[in-house]
């Protein structure tokens, strides 16, 4: 049935309160908080994943709840969202106690929550996939598309997410999918909206973009709760910022009160380095050049175009673009996954064009690979296995007869564990889909770096990793460097570009565009040409 | 209590002993609905099996080519292939056997030794074929090698049906030559003058005279070993695990996999060849004219299930399983109750080992429940 568009709260009192932290003024009925959770606690097995947790959000802010992989922030919502029961604790929405225990409760109290991973239907259009569950019908039930389209645009307009509502999902960008699940959130009523790590898969334009959506929303009467671990668009963004760790609120602050650094050291729990340190660079001979190389996708559209490129010793390359521009291809072919149709890439004097990945390999290139859980690591593979998946058949690893010595290969693990800092300690019989996000990289990364190789391919080699884990992977690779090795990064984030680089092409529908030096140029720029703008 | 529930559902071991447990309850109820009385049913099967030394000797024998091809079927999973064409290497091995023992005369011990080598490479190139296909043409190796069961199994009608073959009157080949037989004692040899006083004197050896068990325990128990050998303790096997756990990070890492999928297959076919093989060389003797095929192979798929596709799971679940069918007979001939009632019991039993990975999910939600 048609569901009128929600007529929108008109004012919303007390948004210029200053009172920052102070769940304890409690009115009945009429609160200034739209989300009050008081002493949650939630254990999985033996581990205290939030304990005693207290979280008040005031309507008509946006409120980011900031913390490493795995502080408990996605949980404290998932409870909020009932997606997850509580232990302990009390829930209060606009004043009133609930009891949430389902997502369909939560969405009746007006919650709505933006996953992650977007759950949209691929192949339907946008209007379809908004009002699933609820159609506009005409008679014997069938869809009244028109109405439906006209509804969900002038929906869209209404909260400045315009959208065509005819477009199918397959066929639209991620930020625009993005707009949908919010679109979708909305049209179900919610006044409260969750976003789980929204910016992860957005370009730095879509991320502006967002923002901007973000405050909008919070001027037409909702309140926004973004779930975040950068700095940056927390900065950007929130009025409030709930910093948890361990489980554990450490601090509600006003965002426009403390830096990032402060936000940094409270989420980590010492002082971090956001930027990272490194000397000037002092290039050797080249290592790897790549001459008018064109490859083709599955599909059999061209998505690297005659690129070329060359890249020196002891210096980091940055690839910077947006996703979908070639890189995966560019990668897929250097690393022997994927035939070219035309060009050469030669590595250390060996041609490995149309190679395999053992011919990549014994050119001397290692790779931290973008999708760590299908090609980075053996998940059902023990920790120590994982660390030398591409190394063993080393002598080092072997014991009577050329067996493998299990002794051997979990000391070296452990002491690989040790100096890489990966998490739990000791853990290298443990199975690698039991470590987090953040550790399952260092696994890779320590595994990478150990091989010693001429030129390391690290393709967003710090994705979805917290401020502590980023700048280990960070310091890791500028070290590879230091020691006359050679780095390609490929990255879809420009702070990482910035912080590393000493060289950065940036790639744009297929072809290198632009060289640059990070000295001369700024993120502004590079956005730009990133999106298929000239210098 | 409850914390320990979780932590005992969230073992593999549990699992199969739940499954085991499940599959005698619906056993009871088939029982029970056929009119029989279903603890007098178990109890039958239960001294079925232990009443005599010679019985657990026959479960041992008949253990044997369905450990075999329990193995085969392991080891290609654990690898990442999905060997289902264990029945045809299975026969593949039997025809090996047949022809080869009585065709070619050879001296005693090398003549078995020669037959199982024979089998071995023939079972694992028909199987490797299966891997080449996949490899060169993407067909996946369940659907060639289901094929490759309806060919080797026609092949056998085949070969038994050629008139140099196929002794006459009969619809079998004709009985392997003494030298290629691999019991401990012939089947003649109780009837003799040495046999008799040799029972005498220690009448356990009934257990082993009365049946035929033969090297071909040994062997068994010696290719268990050397599987897991290879899969936990080699360079190969280490590639070969990452390549069944996954294919992407392997092929990523630089292991050969393609290579690696038909070296997995020909260790697995040559596995149920060789069972295929001794089989022949111990209990049947001959090929046979046949109208469906044995199921060696199919029994294998389900043993390596129970087993949970550990080499030496595969003995265990192999003598459950044999024990099982042994102890169904007995059912059938005291009570009259159809042995179709033990097989009920054994595919209830698979069935909830199918279930199995649903447990620790399932302790998880009651983890979160909490």
């Amino acid at each position: 049935m048609e569901q009128d568009t929600r007529t929108l709260p008109d004012e919303i009192p007390g948004n210029e309160n200053e009172a920052v932290d102070a769940p304890e003024i409690r009115q009945g009925g009429v609160s200034d908080y739209a989300v009050e959770m008081y002493g949650i606690s939630k254990s999985f097995g033996p581990l205290k994943a939030l304990d005693h947790v207290d979280l008040a959000v005031r309507k008509g802010t946006i409120h980011a709840l900031l913390g490493e992989n795995g502080a408990g922030k996605s949980t404290l919502m998932k409870i909020l969202y009932g997606l997850y029961t509580k232990d302990a604790g009390e829930i209060r929405i606009m004043g009133e106690p609930c009891d949430i225990k389902n997502p369909k409760q939560a969405i009746t109290h007006g919650i709505g929550m933006v996953h992650q991973h977007f759950m949209l239907v691929e192949n339907m259009t946008i209007a379809e996939n908004i009002v699933l569950g609820s159609e506009v019908t005409k008679s014997f039930g069938r869809l009244d598309r028109e109405r439906m389209n006209r509804t969900i645009r002038e929906f869209g307009e209404q909260y400045g997410l315009e959208v065509d509502p005819r477009q199918v999902i397959m066929d639209v960008s991620v930020a625009t999918q993005q707009r949908v699940e919010i679109l979708k959130a909305l049209y179900r009523g919610a006044d409260i909206l969750i976003l789980d790590e929204p910016t992860a898969v957005l370009t730095p334009q879509e991320i502006d973009n967002l923002i901007v959506t973000m405050h909008r929303l919070v001027e037409g009467g909702k309140t926004v709760i973004i779930i975040s671990h950068k700095l940056k668009e927390i900065m950007a963004s929130s009025e409030y910022c709930t910093i948890i760790r361990r489980g554990k609120v450490v601090d509600t602050v006003q965002v426009r009160d403390v830096t990032e650094k402060d936000l940094a050291s409270m989420m980590v729990g010492r002082e971090v380095m956001l930027t990272t340190e490194k000397d000037k660079a002092s290039p050797g001979e080249v290592i790897m050049e790549i001459n008018d190389l064109t490859v083709k996708d599955n599909r059999g559209v061209e998505k690297v175009k005659d690129l070329s490129l060359h890249i020196r010793r002891g210096e980091i390359l940055a690839i910077a673009g947006v996703d979908g521009n070639g890189q995966t291809e560019l990668i897929e072919a250097v690393t022997g996954l994927r035939k070219s149709e035309k060009g050469e890439i030669i590595v250390n004097g060996r041609h490995i064009e149309n190679g395999l990945p053992v011919d990549t390999h014994r050119s001397g290139i290692r790779t931290i690979h973008e999708d760590r859980h299908k090609r980075g690591l053996v998940l059902d593979f023990q920790v120590g296995e994982n660390l030398i998946l591409e190394s063993y058949k080393q002598k080092r690893f072997q014991g009577r007869c050329g067996l493998l010595s299990w002794k051997k290969i979990n000391d070296y693990a452990n002491r690989q564990i040790d100096k890489f800092d990966i998490r739990p300690a000791g853990s290298a019989l443990q199975r690698a889909k039991e470590l987090s996000g953040g550790n399952q990289q260092k696994v890779i990364v320590a595994r990478t770096v150990e091989q010693e190789p001429d030129l390391l391919l690290a393709c967003q080699p710090t994705r979805g990793l917290d401020v502590g884990a980023i700048e280990y992977v960070r310091q890791a690779l500028v070290q590879q460097r230091n020691q006359g090795r050679a780095v390609l990064l490929i990255s879809y984030e420009l702070d990482e570009v910035f912080d590393i680089a000493d060289r950065i092409n940036v790639i744009y529908n297929g072809r290198i565009v632009a060289d640059l030096d990070p000295q001369t140029t700024d993120e502004q720029a590079v956005g730009l040409l990133m999106a298929g703008g000239s210098q | 209590m409850r914390k320990f529930v979780i932590q005992a559902l969230k073992k593999p071991f549990t699992a199969v002993m739940i499954a085991i447990l499940i599959g005698f309850l619906v056993g009871a109820v088939t029982l029970a609905l056929g009119g029989f009385d279903p603890g007098r049913g178990y109890g039958l099967l239960i001294t079925g099996i232990t009443s005599n030394t010679r019985r657990m000797a026959q479960v041992l024998v008949n253990a044997v080519p369905i450990i075999m091809t329990g193995l085969a079927v392991s080891f290609a999973v654990r690898t990442g292939m999905f060997n289902i064409g264990a029945d045809g290497q299975f026969i593949m091995g039997q025809v090996t056997g047949a022809i080869l023992g009585f065709y070619l005369p050879m001296p005693a011990i090398i003549h078995p030794l020669f037959i199982m080598v024979c089998a071995f490479v023939v079972g694992g190139l028909y199987a490797s074929f299966a891997a080449y296909l996949k490899n060169r043409f993407g067909i996946h190796e369940v659907i060639s090698s289901i094929m490759l069961n309806w060919i080797a199994y026609y092949f056998m009608n085949f070969i038994v049906n050629m008139k140099s073959v196929k002794v006459p009157g009969s619809q079998h080949s004709p009985e392997i030559l003494d030298t290629a037989k691999i019991t401990f004692f012939s089947r003649e040899f109780r009837t003799t003058a040495e046999g008799e006083a040799l029972l005498a004197k220690h009448p356990w050896l009934e257990s082993v005279v009365r049946t035929d068990a033969g090297y071909a325990i040994l062997v068994m128990i010696a290719v268990t070993l050397l599987l897991w050998v290879i899969l936990k303790y080699t360079r190969i096997g280490f590639e070969l695990r990452a390549v069944g756990y996954n294919y992407y990070a392997a092929e990523f890492a630089a292991m050969p996999v393609k290579r690696n999928a038909l070296l997995s297959m020909f260790i697995s076919g040559g596995t149920a060849a060789l069972g295929g093989a001794m089989l022949v060389m111990s209990t049947s003797y001959f090929i046979t004219m046949l109208g469906a095929t044995e199921g060696y192979g199919w029994d294998g798929i389900s043993v390596a299930l129970i087993a949970g596709n550990h080499p030496i799971g595969c003995i265990f679940a192999g003598l459950l399983y044999s024990a099982l069918k042994l102890g169904g007979t007995e059912i059938q001939s005291r009570m009259g109750a159809p042995t179709e009632i033990i097989n009920i019991m054994i595919g209830a039993l698979v069935l909830c080992i199918a279930f199995a990975p649903a447990l620790p999910r399932l302790a998880e939600r009651l983890e979160r429940k909490e």
